[in-house]
């Protein structure tokens, strides 16, 4: 597919210096070529009120100690950053683990989703509404939500319902309503289609806390805001802990909140290679995955424009992954940038891959990373066989509770 | 001529004999691909004007009605290309101008260009698109103006005064104005503040100014009659289409409570 009008080339290192400046989304919330605001008329004012509420928050000394106060107290940061000493002598390589699995409710969501509540109150919202689909960010904004005092309305797909189950559980203890989707493919992004309309449906006061760096501007620039704190606790903890930066820093990526969260302030670091890992689905010949850089084209779903896997007709293809969180078919808009700018390398990793990184990361390390992040250890884990001896900053970026009984029935299918 | 004049022309001609114009939307390729020369000759035989929905895999602001109907027709192999090849091939050509409803991604991936050479040889004289606002509208509504297609902007009833008149300014063929906050479909008699917002945008707009989303009965066309110049009716002629009636007779009952009473 060729380059189409809302697609516009520009200048590698310019755009790598506005991004490092600060002046990347630009003022049309575009990230060079990507991002933009592409949503029906009715939710343009809704999401200029968001920016403009965002964008003075975030300037408010309050707010933001507010938000510090929280991150602290209530979900407990800063998270460890662990070396992973078997781990690394297994791998012939220096590993540390950025431990967003014990954040509160146990993975990065609650970075985003606790800033984007405690945003939700100070403009005024009546209620929260959001899209899961490992059900993370889901049980992430229902805790949230009920810290800040707001109700929750929960959409998730049938199929990430059945696959999630104690994660649905947990967002109902915590009050939200879950409202399982069967439209499209029943997964995230027919979840994230049904979350829009929801606030389509009252866009004054609801507030649609959406879970990933996508979606239409200012989402991409606000969730990277709240998610930079692993990056930024994780390049003073390595540069503590092992008094020099990593020569690697990998992060599994679907929407790509946390590995955006985690990469963005080793971005200015030269040295520093960037890994995303994709989800490469079963790995068949043909089969479906879930590698929207690796393998997609420019096009505009859910209100930005990025890379995405879709047919020669513009219509989005179904994507399959044995992670709930990773199995959408775009990808955040700063990633896409990152990806053409080559400051980030993107690859995948198959379901089997990150089964086997699964297992030895429990093994090991003596911790049960989610499906997602086992991703991201089968990524580093090839990274290592390539650079031994290289110190590796992994995204450890939830907990794998929640997949056991999907595995469990995995184990005992016939 | 000027972009989508046929589709003002047609509203405008409507509005000399009486009445609102009604304007008719079909999802291409539902329920059938084969019946859809045949349901469009129909529907511009009882409408003023058509509306073409092209179907999408995403599409974020409708309801169920369409959605269900997307889905069908996209199983049923639909694409921009095979509608605009089945426009073209129409002969007799339909009695009502057309206007082409898409998301953006689809028409990305056709090809502004192509979109607006071959919107000309299909009769398409104005395109709807749903999730391009009038800020990024720019690379569409230039190319197609250049071959005299219309760009159709969407008011609302949140949209601010200063947007809602750069709105109708920019709008060509007539503007849509989105009776709902909400999706398409809705069953909602028409709410309080509803005439005066149709009212605001019919000061702002030197086009004609079109309400749509959840109409489907006389009572609601009689309490709009009057205060717009044409209404949009979609999800109850899919689900007319659904049902296997005929939605010529939908049209003229909805027609009728509205005669002589603009």
């Amino acid at each position: 597919m060729t380059a189409h009008p809302f697609d516009r080339p520009g200048d590698a290192g310019t755009l790598l210096a506005d991004l490092l400046a600060g002046r990347l989304p630009d003022a049309r919330g575009r990230f060079g070529p990507f991002g933009g605001r592409f949503v029906p008329e009715i939710l343009v004012p809704a999401l200029e009120r968001l920016e403009r509420g965002a964008r003075e928050a975030l300037a408010d000394a309050e707010f933001v100690a507010q938000l510090g106060r929280e991150a602290r107290d209530w979900i407990g940061r800063p998270t460890p950053l662990t070396p992973a000493r078997r781990l690394g002598e297994a791998w012939g390589a220096e590993v540390w683990l950025k431990r967003e699995d014990l954040a509160h409710t146990g993975a990065h969501k609650i970075n985003n989703a606790l800033g984007q509540a405690l945003l939700a109150r100070r403009l005024g919202a009546r209620r929260i509404v959001a899209e899961t689909g490992a059900g993370q960010h889901g049980v992430a904004s229902a805790a949230a939500a009920a810290r800040v005092g707001l109700p929750c309305t929960v959409y998730m797909g049938a199929v990430d319902v059945q696959r999630q189950a104690p994660n649905v559980d947990r967002m109902r203890r915590l009050g939200a309503e879950v409202v399982p989707v069967r439209s499209a493919d029943a997964t995230l992004r027919a979840a994230i289609d049904e979350a829009l309309r929801a606030w389509v449906a009252d866009p004054e006061h609801t507030f649609y806390l959406l879970g990933s760096a996508v979606g239409p501007h200012p989402y991409p620039w606000l969730v990277r805001e709240f998610q930079r704190v692993i990056g930024r606790e994780a390049r003073a903890q390595v540069l503590e802990a092992a008094g020099a930066l990593p020569d690697a820093v990998v992060a599994c990526v679907g929407g790509g909140s946390n590995a955006i969260g985690l990469f963005w302030d080793f971005i200015a670091d030269e040295d520093v290679e960037l890994v995303g890992i994709e989800a490469g689905g079963s790995g068949a010949p043909g089969a479906s995955h879930a590698a929207s850089i690796a393998c997609g084209t420019p096009g505009v779903l859910h209100g930005a424009q990025s890379l995405l896997l879709q047919d020669e007709h513009g219509q989005v293809v179904e994507t399959e992954s044995i992670s709930a969180g990773l199995d959408y078919p775009g990808v955040g808009p700063e990633h896409a940038l990152l990806a053409r700018l080559g400051r980030a390398r993107y690859e995948t990793a198959t379901d089997g891959e990150a089964l086997e990184a699964f297992a030895e990361c429990c093994r090991l390390e003596g911790i049960i990373p989610a499906l997602e992040t086992a991703h991201a250890f089968a990524g580093a884990r090839r990274l290592a066989t390539t650079r031994p001896g290289a110190r590796i900053v992994i995204g450890c970026s939830g907990r794998g509770d929640k997949d056991l009984p999907s595995l469990a029935a995995r184990r005992e299918a016939p | 001529m000027s972009a989508g004049a046929r589709v003002e022309d047609a509203i405008r001609a409507a509005n000399a004999s009486g009445r609102p114009a009604l304007v008719a939307y079909l999802t291409a390729g539902f329920p059938a691909p084969a019946r859809f020369a045949d349901d469009l000759r129909t529907l511009a035989r009882a409408a003023d004007v058509v509306e073409i929905g092209v179907p999408f895999s995403d599409p974020m602001a409708d309801g169920v009605t369409i959605q269900r109907a997307s889905r069908a027709a996209l199983e049923q192999g639909t694409t921009p290309t095979s509608i605009l090849d089945a426009l073209e091939a129409m002969d007799p050509r339909p009695a009502a101008p057309l206007v082409l409803m898409s998301y953006l991604n689809p028409l990305l991936a056709l090809g502004v260009g192509t979109l607006a050479q071959r919107a000309v040889r299909a009769g398409i004289d104005a395109v709807i698109v749903p999730d391009l606002p009038l800020d990024e509208a720019a690379p569409l509504a230039e190319p197609l103006a250049r071959r005299g297609v219309g760009l159709v902007q969407l008011a609302t009833p949140v949209t601010p005064p200063e947007r809602l008149a750069r709105l109708c300014a920019a709008s060509r063929g007539f503007v849509y104005a989105v009776t709902v906050t909400g999706t398409t479909g809705g069953r909602a008699a028409i709410a309080p503040g509803t005439l005066a917002y149709l009212e605001r945008v019919r000061a702002a707009a030197r086009v004609p100014v079109c309400a749509g989303f959840g109409i489907r009965s006389a009572q609601q066309m009689q309490a709009l009659a009057g205060h717009v110049d044409g209404v949009i009716v979609g999800s109850a002629i899919v689900e007319c289409l659904e049902r296997g009636e005929d939605p010529a007779a939908l049209l003229e009952e909805l027609r009728a409570g509205t005669e002589d009473r603009r």
